[in-house]
């Protein structure tokens, strides 16, 4: 456990010494104060801070992760002359890595919601929903960028892996979610829909969300469908329990090809 | 022989005289719970034709009131007259009834008759005024009346749970020239309601929290609604098969729901609808088989869809409005187009104005993608937001393929309307 500790206090030194994750920080500080200046209600802002949650922590995420991951291979692998177990160095570099950008994305998108607050109290669980799969995203993405890093060790085809990934989970997925959906129009969708949305971590961010706006009212039947099902403590426990899924999974299998590869 | 006649004559002559005057001019009769008259039927009962009633403070266990006599009501620091929800209350017959400062309350639910805080039947000017009209199956019911005036009531339905078992807070059933004003209805099923019913106005009323619709009437034609607040009602505003209605000022607010509507038109033709607020609801305006509707300086903000327009809705006009933040601007099931779009600022719009005429110099399409594929295929609506839809919007923009080409505002303004 010691160790784990100290490997992530070298770590957050090393990636808030590179400056990123203070540029990351940054941006999302000025964006998300930046619509409080100009919208002025705290609704509007949430809202907006769909598009950069549900859209730039994942690229911005899986990028920096392989990124980070690759720039730092000499000291992992100097690392691992010393006497460290495989198993905590890797839970070590995990933790390093999604902790900071966890942290940078609650701190810029949290602090101008503390300085403004929110306009009504039930905007309050919207905002904590908000915050809470911004962070599952981060922890996502960056199990999925350590296990794309490890399984291979060319920089560039990493790095394409990666957005295609993201690309994949972003458009691609939708893209066809939607043409299923003309396909198999005679049917009754919500359902498989709503298991197809379960899939797709960021689906299934965007789905809780949009739920927690209230949309739900405007997809009518569907919406009806999918507010019984995520408004239950079964769907939430689901949902949430999906979203687990995709952090410790990715994790896994890279921890998996962390232990046993050749260095 | 002689003197018994003149006396008979004499006494005659004194009794119509004293009938006479007691039907000139107005008596008051004071119904008291402590008094010789306490209760009002009783009361009734000793009126004549133009008298005022004065029922003092006290609480009165009364039902079917039958008023068949022109007089005055009058409560006095809101007495108040309970049916315990046995049948109706005051039930008019005749005309130029007045009933002022009452609480009238718990009439009975029934499938069979319309039992009502305020019946009134086949009558004319008649005022109600001023009454706390609670818990009843229908507050106010008018049938076949004419020339009434219902002002500034309190109508609070009980809290039912189901349509059926609930009535209307001010119900209209062929009648004419009724003047509703300042009345506040909540939690019944419709807040106002009329059927056959001509050349009203409504006015001023907020009508709220109701099971079904704040507003709701059918073949009323020539009715004018000014300045009434509908909101957080089940399903909003529907009104159907009507000509000739005049919607001024009001506003409409917070119809939130899968079936709701902050103004639903089924068969409206010839009408206006200018300077209303539509703010919050999932449909600001369903528009269905509505022709030659003038819809002028009225704003649409933060709905769902601000406009819903079923293709069978022809001619209808849309000029000077301000569509400000809503999810969709307008939806239409159809490729054509049979409506004008003129002048109107939309927040969503991104031309340019070259020559500074106030104009945008490129004309705006309302009709998104993502709403013409929803409309078509509802649970795609789970892809709200997703970044696929956002480029695909786009590229609708440049090339549109799915969207009403014909649909567009050519002129759309640069500010928003005042």
């Amino acid at each position: 456990m010691n160790t784990i500790l100290k490997i992530i206090k070298y770590e957050l030194r090393d990636v808030i010494r590179s400056k990123w994750i203070l540029i990351y920080f940054a941006f999302l500080f000025l964006i998300t104060e930046g619509m409080f200046q100009f919208s002025g209600s705290s609704s509007k802002v949430l809202l907006s801070m769909i598009n950069i949650v549900l859209i730039l922590i994942p690229i911005i995420t899986i990028s920096y992760g392989i990124i980070y991951m690759y720039s730092s291979r000499e000291f992992t692998e100097m690392l691992l002359a010393q006497p460290i177990k495989r198993k905590t160095l890797y839970t070590g570099l995990y933790s390093g890595l999604a902790l900071p950008l966890s942290l940078a994305y609650l701190g810029g998108v949290g602090i101008p919601f503390i300085i403004h607050g929110v306009d009504e109290s039930g905007q309050f669980t919207v905002l904590l929903i908000l915050l809470m799969s911004g962070v599952a995203l981060s922890f996502v993405f960056t199990s999925l960028a350590v296990l794309i890093s490890l399984s291979s060790d060319d920089k560039v085809k990493g790095l394409g892996i990666g957005i295609f990934v993201w690309l994949f989970m972003a458009v691609v997925y939708d893209g066809a979610l939607l043409f299923g959906s003309y396909l198999l129009s005679e049917y009754p969708l919500e359902k498989p829909m709503l298991g197809m949305t379960m899939l797709n971590p960021i689906d299934l961010a965007r789905v809780l969300l949009m739920l927690k706006f209230d949309m739900s009212a405007l997809m009518g039947y569907t919406g009806a469908v999918f507010k019984k099902f995520f408004g239950s403590p079964y769907g939430m426990l689901l949902s949430s329990g999906m979203l687990m899924l995709w952090i410790i999974v990715p994790y896994l299998i890279g921890k998996r090809i962390f232990v046993r590869k050749d260095f | 022989m002689k003197s018994e006649y003149k006396i008979l004559i004499l006494a005659f002559l004194l009794a119509t005289i004293t009938l006479l005057q007691t039907s000139l001019s107005a008596r008051d009769i004071i119904v008291d719970k402590n008094g010789n008259v306490n209760s009002i039927k009783k009361g009734l009962r000793l009126c004549q034709i133009g008298d005022r009633l004065i029922v003092k403070k006290g609480y009165y266990k009364e039902r079917d009131i039958e008023i068949n006599k022109s007089v005055q009501i009058i409560g006095e620091d809101f007495p108040v007259v309970d049916a315990q929800f046995k049948s109706g209350l005051f039930h008019i017959r005749a005309d130029g009834v007045r009933i002022e400062g009452l609480v009238i309350k718990n009439s009975a639910m029934s499938f069979v008759s319309e039992y009502a805080g305020i019946k009134i039947d086949s009558a004319k000017n008649c005022i109600i005024k001023g009454n706390k009209i609670l818990y009843n199956y229908f507050g106010i019911y008018i049938a076949f009346g004419a020339d009434c005036i219902i002002d500034s009531n309190t109508i609070v339905g009980r809290t039912s749970k189901s349509e059926t078992t609930s009535g209307n807070g001010v119900h209209l059933w062929y009648s004419k020239n009724i003047t509703i004003i300042n009345n506040k209805i909540s939690k019944q099923r419709d807040g106002i309601y009329l059927e056959f019913s001509e050349n009203s106005t409504i006015e001023n009323n907020i009508s709220e929290d109701n099971l079904r619709y704040g507003l709701h009437f059918m073949f009323s034609h020539r009715c004018v609604y000014k300045r009434n607040i509908f909101r957080r009602n089940v399903g909003g505003v529907a009104v159907m098969y009507t000509k000739f209605i005049h919607m001024y000022n009001n506003k409409f607010e917070n119809n939130w729901g899968p079936a709701s509507y902050g103004l639903l038109l089924k068969d409206i033709n010839d009408s206006e609808i200018k300077f209303n607020l539509f703010h919050e609801n999932s449909t600001g305006i369903y528009l269905e088989n509505s022709m030659r509707v003038k819809l002028e300086k009225n704003n649409f903000i933060d709905n769902g869809w601000a406009l819903k327009i079923r293709s069978n809705s022809m001619d209808n006009d849309f000029t000077d409005n301000n569509f400000i933040d809503n999810t969709f601007d307008v939806s239409t099931g159809s490729k054509h187009n049979f409506n004008t779009f003129r002048k109107n600022y939309w927040s969503k719009y991104s031309g340019y104005d070259l020559n500074h005429d106030g104009y945008g110099d490129v004309p705006y399409k309302p009709v998104g993608l993502f709403s013409a594929i929803v409309e078509n295929n509802s649970p795609a609506m789970i892809l709200l937001r997703s970044l696929f839809i956002q480029i695909l919007e786009v590229a609708e923009k440049v090339v549109p393929a799915i969207t009403p080409v014909k649909l567009e505002d050519v002129q759309p303004l640069m500010r928003r309307v005042k």
